[in-house]
């Protein structure tokens, strides 16, 4: 029986994850990760997130699990949600209020920034103004072929809530990409790592699907 | 393109779904997992829960119902109704709920909002507020299921709870809420179109053609709507192609 670990870093609720995760595989030990023991002997392991990234990033270090998710990103299939993909990139322009640097330093295991949508005074194609968050159900074109997207159609629709997205410095880690305002990255893929912007387990039968895929995906 | 959502709400009291007319008047509309799987079905973009329960009794039940749905309906579940400290928030968060919506406390405490959003993030809080029309046609912000008026103005409050961190806005006409005679659009393109957060249209759908006119003329992001549900006058996925035929982009 394979072990998947959703690491909990003490960031908000890991239970939506976690049910969709023993939804789709029930018979895996679906486990809610708190030890670097527990990261260690998982066959599998999920990076979730919410919340703001400062707060995220100093969570990680201080419950004493980075050092566990780095060694398990070198070869394990690894899962980052929302703000767990942006934390796979080098930065992030969220940063703490009054803080004195640009940028909040991130996992640096997939090159590239994460930024904030821009889009005051553009207008979507109905004539009202693009709100940020970006909140919703929104199409994602499938930019590469993966095992991750086996059995969903090109252009299927996932649910968002973000104010941030990755900008990734290649292109071929760009995996998917939707549009608001402008296209941006919404899932990313680079060896043993798959990302998404959106939330598979609030995305109904083809968020499930690709959660499914994860668990017999072998890279 | 980012979608408009058809939200199907269900107000919820001792473990009930029930709808009443004007804030008054409750039916029995089913059970509350049944019904949640059924919207999902239909392709419901989200689901929000409303604990119109009086008694802290009952009010516990609403976090069992959550957990059970939570289990089985995989789309975005909010849950409102007697949200008081950032406690309450917590419990709700963890039951299951992805978004928290708040009211009267909001009103009597301006800090809740800003706390909870700091704490669990813009994304999964919701100011809820209920509008009733002035005689000066500006609209007026009551609270406690609609019996305290407020002397509050709707659009500048909705402007205040989304600088203090709101993530989303469902904004409720009372005056038309189970009226069937469609949203007061005119109270929902004005605070629309004055904060950057998402708004839910609610109050008063009667037919189809009042989800698409709560988009295109009241500006609303997404739609919300029960009664026409729970009977079964129409289903989601009637209304998701009605809409679309009608230009909007839904998700099908």
């Amino acid at each position: 029986m394979q072990t998947i670990a959703i690491v909990d870093y003490g960031m908000g609720n890991l239970r939506s994850v976690y049910q969709a995760f023993h939804h789709v595989a029930p018979d895996a030990n679906v486990l809610i990760a708190r030890t670097p023991e527990e990261i260690m002997t998982a066959q599998r392991v999920v990076l979730p997130g919410q919340g703001a990234m400062p707060d995220c990033m100093r969570h990680l270090k201080e419950s004493g699990l980075l050092h566990a998710l780095l060694e398990a990103a070198k070869n394990k299939p690894l899962l980052g949600v929302c703000v767990g993909e942006q934390m796979l990139f080098d930065q992030s322009a969220e940063i703490r209020s009054g803080a004195h640097s640009t940028w909040t330093k991130c996992l640096g295991l997939i090159p590239g920034d994460v930024r904030r949508f821009e889009l005051a005074g553009k207008l979507q194609p109905d004539g009202s103004a693009y709100k940020v968050p970006h909140m919703g159900w929104n199409q994602v074109r499938q930019d590469k072929k993966h095992p991750l997207w086996e059995g969903i159609p090109d252009l299927s629709s996932f649910y968002f809530v973000h104010s941030y997205y990755v900008t990734p410095q290649n292109q071929d880690d760009i995996a998917g990409s939707t549009e608001y305002g402008d296209w941006f990255t919404s899932a990313v893929a680079r060896d043993n790592i798959f990302a998404t912007q959106f939330h598979p387990e609030k995305s109904a039968e083809y968020g499930l699907k690709l959660y499914k895929n994860f668990v017999s995906w072998q890279p | 393109m980012l979608t408009k959502r058809i939200i199907p709400c269900l107000d919820v009291t001792a473990g009930r779904v029930v709808k009443g007319v004007n804030f008054v008047g409750l039916r029995d509309a089913g059970d509350p997992v049944e019904i949640a799987r059924r919207y999902d079905l239909q392709g419901a973009d989200e689901l929000t829960f409303l604990d119109i329960t009086a008694t802290s009794d009952g009010r516990d039940l609403i976090l069992h119902i959550i957990e059970d749905v939570a289990s089985q309906v995989f789309i975005p579940l909010t849950v409102g109704g007697g949200v008081r400290a950032v406690g309450d928030v917590r419990r709700l968060l963890n039951a299951g709920a992805d978004k928290v919506s708040m009211n009267s406390s909001a009103v009597a405490n301006p800090d809740l909002v800003s706390d909870a959003a700091a704490y669990y993030g813009s994304q999964c809080i919701v100011v809820a507020i209920d509008a009733k029309k002035t005689d000066s046609g500006s609209w007026e912000v009551f609270t406690h299921g609609g019996r305290t008026a407020t002397g509050m103005d709707v659009v500048t409050w909705a402007g205040e709870v989304a600088k203090r961190g709101a993530g989303e806005i469902l904004l409720t006409s009372m005056n038309r809420d189970g009226s069937k005679d469609g949203f007061d659009l005119e109270l929902t393109a004005a605070v629309s179109d004055a904060v950057s957060v998402p708004v839910i249209a609610s109050g008063g759908v009667g037919n189809l053609q009042h989800l698409v006119d709560g988009i295109t003329k009241g500006h609303a992001d997404a739609v919300l709507a029960a009664s026409i549900f729970h009977y079964g006058e129409f289903t989601v996925k009637q209304a998701k192609e009605y809409m679309a035929s009608q230009g909007i982009p839904v998700r099908i």
